[in-house]
Order: structure tokens, then sequence, then C-alpha cells
């Protein structure tokens, strides 16, 4: 059995990336359940998913020290799921903060860095994306999913290999942007 | 996804008509249904859930496998049809699917469609998973037409957003059921008090009947254990008790699939013996009640607890460690928790309108009009409900589908001094507000009328509706053109504005405030999320001084402060409402607006 949340901000493409997951894991005959943040809070809120794999499940929920991989879209969302991961679970995050409105407006600062902090000193196993660097290089804002599905195969955390993931993407996502995901799952070298 | 076993189940079970109105979180149920029909099917989104109600009732009356979708708030509006669909009966298998909402993560109530079974007498079926909501629509087909009655299948957020990998029929077992067509009996077909009475009454027998063969299905489970306390959950929280008793494996568990008729057999006999029994559900402590009523009926001394004895939250989803814990305490078992770092302040973040959402152009060209006028704005249901959001603040109420006309007229007529303006989406005004319109107009309301017009369904992921030309199942068709509905119930000042083209706007919104009666704007802009620009607005940090005014006046989410300039990030569409407010124009490119 293996457990992993994503999660991130409404609009960074957590839904896909956890379909893809879950896409990838039953053509190879595991047996897959999640649950998804559809609805107002995919308009800039906080999003998750929770994708469980294996065999004996009931729930598509996964309880508090029970996920065996994080994999964040954002440095705040991910230390808010923080009591999700089990000792010596893995956690992969993308270091790009996404400023709330709410931070905007107040003098109540926001500063990303602090969150990349405090994951570094909480997490034993910790990988961190470059996400900025990665959006430039690849050339297109919209692909951070794939990047980090990339980041979190190739740290072992999916139990999953690179060609479930390619063949998930061929299946899942239109031909035209096909080979731009492709190219963003292969980005990082981890 | 629960909801795409919904309808995949439907389609496999032959069904003919599919029709409703979307509604988080219900929607994908129709939508799969539209996306994968058989040639033989008609599938649409209707105005609104009572008018799916009806044609499904029609269909029904047809002899065709009908399935009707919509949300819990949804099944208010159809109640109407549903209430005398009961007493009148079916002929085709008629199965209302009814998406709750614990929490509520998308909805304005906390209402338990199981009560609302109950209340219109007839069978409900609850799945605690995609596999068990794929097989009960066949179950709830057959029940349909071997009792006659609409059958509701309830589900809730979980299930119908799980996803679940699922063991579907072949095709080559798929059902067909042929209608028969409508044949002509008036003493079956028209609604009357004596037929009522009739009705009545077989609806109770058969309820009886039902109890007792709901005792004896397979779909209702009790699992023994050794313990002499014991757990009754149903719907998704099954799956969180179930996930508990891998700790407790000799946990007595009772499962309840059909909330109505209640299996009062199976669970006198799930009672008998145990000293407390622990009811897990969301929203209403609807098994709970039934296990104290089949406790006094049978003369079982069993306690029954729950939220009426204070061991279950009254309110909110349900949760795995919550549950978890309410069982291990039921128990008397000792929790151990590993002690969790504190986390730091984390930063709040509530939805917000999209980057270069129309809306936002739209509320803030009336608050511009309007400052410092003494003023009340209604808000409605969809996305623009989020105009009520910081800096805003343009939603003075928000209660139900249409009801801000109402609000706006009633403010009108106590308080003549205040400027009333009711906001409302398009697909919302189709559904729900054109009533209101009417009633406003005949009865010389003086108030304005805004109509939101993104040309989609936004919130619920863009569905067509009447004014969009576009059909559940892909037909190009004729729009209905509001304006000309609006003209033709006597609003005579109707206004198609640009909201992006801000002086304009604003301008127009002070010209019909001062008019007399009810006056409309119609601000018409496509969504964002459908229609994504590749301009972008640039901000030039040598012109920009800081003052922050774009950010404090809009609140856009690609919009932020570096602590020294405004910047923007990828999310920016270019509408260029920014442009118009920067002081020093140091905000530069995005659309151009005539």
């Amino acid at each position: 059995m293996r457990n992993l949340i994503l999660c991130g901000v409404g609009g960074q493409g957590t839904v896909l990336a956890s379909r893809l997951i879950s896409d990838a894991a039953m053509h190879r005959g595991i047996p897959v359940m999640s649950a998804e943040t559809i609805g107002m809070a995919q308009r800039g809120g906080s999003v998750f998913s929770h994708v469980r794999l294996g065999e004996g499940l009931y729930s598509p929920m996964i309880a508090p020290g029970e996920a065996d991989l994080i994999l964040g879209f954002e440095p705040g969302e991910t230390v808010r799921m923080l009591p999700y991961l089990r000792r010596g679970g893995q956690v992969v995050v993308s270091t790009l903060g996404v400023m709330p409105v709410t931070a905007s407006l107040s003098s109540q600062a926001y500063r990303p860095e602090e969150m990349v902090d405090f994951l570094r000193s909480h997490v034993e196993h910790l990988c961190t994306v470059d996400a900025e660097k990665a959006l430039r290089e690849t050339g297109s804002p919209r692909v951070l999913n794939l990047i980090l599905l990339g980041a979190a195969l190739r740290a072992g955390a999916l139990g999953l290999e690179e060609e479930d993931m390619v063949e998930a993407i061929c299946r899942r996502i239109p031909p035209k942007y096909q080979e731009m995901n492709i190219q963003a799952l292969k980005w990082a070298k981890v | 996804m629960g909801n795409e076993a919904i309808a995949r189940g439907a389609i496999a079970a032959g069904v003919r008509v599919a029709c409703g109105y979307p509604g988080t979180p219900s929607t994908e149920v129709l939508e799969t249904a539209a996306k994968c029909r058989r040639e033989d099917m008609y599938v649409e989104w209707s105005v609104n859930e009572k008018t799916a109600m009806e044609l499904a009732g029609g269909a029904a009356m047809c002899g065709a496998r009908t399935l009707v979708t919509m949300k819990q708030m949804g099944l208010n509006v159809a109640a109407d049809p549903l209430m005398c669909l009961a007493y009148l009966g079916v002929k085709g298998g008629l199965v209302v699917l009814v998406a709750d909402d614990p929490g509520p993560i998308s909805s304005q109530t906390e209402q338990d469609s199981r009560h609302f079974a109950a209340f219109a007498k007839v069978p409900c079926l609850d799945p605690s998973t995609a596999q068990e909501a794929y097989d009960m629509v066949f179950r709830a087909f057959e029940l349909s037409e071997e009792y006659r009655t609409p059958v509701i299948l309830r589900t809730t957020t979980r299930v119908s957003h799980g996803y679940a990998s699922i063991l579907v029929r072949d095709e080559a077992e798929y059902e067909r059921h042929d209608a028969e067509g409508f044949v002509r009996d008036p003493r079956r077909w028209v609604i009357f008090p004596g037929l009522s009475r009739m009705n009545h009454e077989k609806m109770e027998i058969r309820n009886r009947e039902l109890r007792d063969r709901f005792s004896r299905d397979p779909l209702n489970l009790s699992l023994e254990g050794s313990l002499s306390r014991g757990v009754a959950c149903g719907g998704f929280s099954y799956t969180y008790v179930m996930e508990s008793r891998r700790d407790n494996p000799s946990l007595p568990v009772l499962k309840i699939s059909t909330p109505h008729p209640f299996p009062d057999a199976l669970a006198a006999e799930f009672l008998r013996g145990k000293e407390e029994v622990l009811c897990v559900e969301e929203l209403d402590p609807v098994i709970e009640e039934n296990l104290i009523r089949v406790c006094g009926q049978w003369g079982l001394k069993t306690r029954i607890l729950g939220k009426g004895s204070g061991h279950m939250p009254l309110a909110g989803e349900n949760s795995r460690d919550q549950v978890s814990r309410a069982i291990s305490l039921f128990l008397g078992k000792e929790q151990t928790a590993d002690a969790l770092p504190d986390l730091p302040p984390l930063p709040v973040r509530p939805p917000v309108l999209c980057a270069g959402c129309p809306h936002r152009a739209s509320f803030y060209a009336v608050k511009q009009a309007m400052k410092g006028k003494k003023c009340i704005f209604c808000g409605d249901i969809g996305c623009y409900t989020l105009g009520n959001a910081q800096p805003l603040d343009m939603v003075d109420t928000c209660l139900c589908m249409g009801a801000g006309l109402g609000i706006a007229q009633a403010v009108n007529h106590l308080e003549p001094d205040t400027n009333c303006f009711a906001f409302v989406g398009d697909s919302t005004f189709f559904a729900s507000a054109i009533p209101g319109v009417v009633n406003a107009v005949y009865n010389q309301a003086d108030m304005t009328l805004v109509i939101l017009d993104n040309s989609t369904t936004a919130m619920t992921g863009h569905q067509p509706h009447p004014g969009t030309g576009c059909t559940a199942m892909g037909q190009a068709v004729d729009k209905v053109d509001m304006e000309k509905v609006l003209r033709a119930i006597g609003v005579e000042d109707v206004r198609v504005l640009d909201p992006l083209d801000l002086e304009t706007a604003v301008e127009n919104v002070r010209e019909l405030a001062e008019g007399k009666g009810v006056r409309a704007v119609i601000f018409r802009s496509p969504c964002v999320a459908l229609f994504r620009s590749a301009r972008k607005v640039r901000v030039d940090a040598d012109k920009c001084i800081g003052c922050r005014k774009c950010i404090r006046e809009i609140g856009c989410p690609a919009l932020s402060f570096d602590g020294k300039h405004a910047v923007t990030d990828g999310q920016c569409n270019g509408c260029g409402l920014c442009v118009n407010l920067c002081p020093v124009k140091a905000i530069s490119g995005g659309m151009e607006h005539a």
C-alpha cells in the first residue's frame, strides 16, 4: 500500500497530476483510490489530492501520519499537509511560492523561503525542485505538475516507472500538448 | 470518479433519457452521460432542476429508463414535481441522483437528502464507494420499475468525486429497455385528491414491505464481532469505520445502504444483546434516530450514541482520524499520537475570482459608479459570489439561486432612498431569475439588475445553458436572447456593455442608477478559463512608485508586491483592468478595448 498526497493552490494542476498517477498505476494492475478538491476552492484556494495505491483499501482518504509521500506544488501548502506525513516519509516540493491575495493586501508578508527552511529542518527525506528554473527552461508556465511528477518518479516515491507515466500522458492529454508535458516530466534529474 | 461510475452504470442499465442541472458535487454524472451516450439516448442540461425533474417524470411515464441529476440544493428546486411523482408513480425506471455535500464544501446548506427521501416516501440507496454507486444504479432502476416509484440514489462529495478502479460490465452485457411510449390513462397520470389518498396508503404499505425486504438484502451488511459494543454507519463514513476496524477486528459493524425504508429487522437483530451502539454518519443523524425508533418498537435496551448524545460532531465532514478517535474512545482505548512539530503561521487562501475574470471588472465598475451613495448589492450563486472577498467587497447578501432579485426588491420597498442592485450570472438568470424580474417589474420596483454574462456556467465547469447556443449533446442551436427576454418583460432600459472597458461601464452604471423602474445592464465578456489571452500586462519598475493602488483596489491574484514594486505573474490574462488604475501609468499592455 502506498499513500500519496498532492497539494498546492487551485489552478496549479494537482488534479491532472493525481489522475495521471492513478491512470498509470491502474494500467499496471494496481488498485487505486483517490479523492480530490473540486469546486469553489479550485479558484485559488488550498487544494489537495489523496491517492492510495494497493490492495485492501476501504477509504480513498489518508489519515494523518500515513502518507509515504507529499508532492508539494507550493511550499506553504506543503507545510500545511506535513501532519499527514508518516515517520520517514518523503517530501518533493517546488520552492516557488504562490502569493495569496490576502498577503498582498495586508501588511502580513508571506515568505515562501521560510516555509522551505521549515521543511529542510523537519523533513529527513526532502527533495526540492527549483520550479522557477524549470519553468524557464521548459518555456511553459503550465507544466509545473509534470515537472514535479518527474522529480517524484526519479526519487522513487511513486513506485512507478517513467514509461508508465509517459503512457498515461498519451492516454490522458490531447496530442498537441503531449510532447510539452513529456519534456517537463523528463526535466528533473535528481 | 464516482460520478462517472454512476453515468456508466446508467448507460449499461439501458437509460434512455438523462437530464439535470449542474451543481457541485453532482455535475460529472450528466457530463459523462452526455460524453458516453449511446445512440438511442437523449441527454440535456435542463434550465433548472424543476424542469429536469418534470422532463424526467414525463420520460418515465412513457416507459423510458430515466436518470435525473442534481445537487442537494437542486432537490429543493425540484421538490414540487418529485413529491407529486412519488404519489403518481412511474412506469419506466426513474432514478434521481442527488449529491449531498458534507462540510459543506461548495454549498449553502448541509441538508441531508436521506431525510428528503423519507419525506417524499421514496426508496433511497446510499453508496459508500464508486463501485457500490455503479452497482446500485442497476438496483435503483429495478426497484423503481418493480414498485413504480422514483428512487433516490444519494451520494456525498467524497463518493461522487472519489476515484477508484472498479469492475464494470462488458458492452455485450448492457441492457436494452425499449420505451412503450405514452399510453393514455387519466386515472393513472392525472393527480387528483382521491388518487393521492389511495396512493398514499399504497406507498406506506409498500414501504413497510421494503423494510423487510431490505433487511434481507445484501446491500445492507451486518459484520459480526465478539464485542458487546458496535458501530452503525452508512455512506462514505463506512469506509472510515472499516479503516478503523483494521485495529479493532472484533468490532461489530452495521452498514446501512438503504436509509429509507430502513431495514428495521436487520437493525434489531444487530442491536439485540449489545450494550451500546455508536452511529457514524455525516449530515443528519438518520441512522441514529432510526435505531432509537427500532429500540422503542422492538423493546430493546441498547443505548444509541452519536450526534444526539454528543459523541459525534453535529456538523461538517467526518474524517479518518476523527472517526478513528471516536471509535477508540467508544471502545475505551488509549489514543497514542506522535508529537507533531508546531507549524509556522500559514497563509490564508480563500477562493478568489481568477486573474482577468470579467466579474472583477463588473463589480469594480459598479463600485466606482456608486461610490459614496447609499446602496445594497445583492449577490447570487455562482463564481461571482466571490465578489464578496476583499478588496472588492461587493456582495451584501447571498441566499439561494435567483434570490438576489427578491431581496433587492424588498429593500427598495422598505428603503426607497437606497440604490438597489441585484447581480446574477447568465446561467442563474435562465435557471431562476426570470420570475423575479417579472415580479419586480410588475410590482413597480425601482432597482438595477446586473447580469454578469460570461457565456457559460463557470463555477461547475462550463456547462452550456440557453444563452450559449449549444446543447449537452453538442448541437448548435439558436440562443435565447436575454436582452429580448428582459425587454419583453417590460425592462425598457437594457444596456449591453463590456465590463473591461472601465470608463464606459462606470458612466453607464451611473446613468442607470438615476433611472426609474427596473433597468438592466448585461456585462458581457467571456469566462477567462475558456478564452485565455496570450497578452499580459507589464509593470515598468522604473515608473512604479509602489503605491499598491492596483493591489488594494481589485485584488487580482496575478498582482503582488515585491517590497518595492507591484509585480505580475504567469496567471495574468491581460484583462487590463489594472492598467486603468495606475496613477503613474506604470502598467501597460493587455487587451485593447474599443
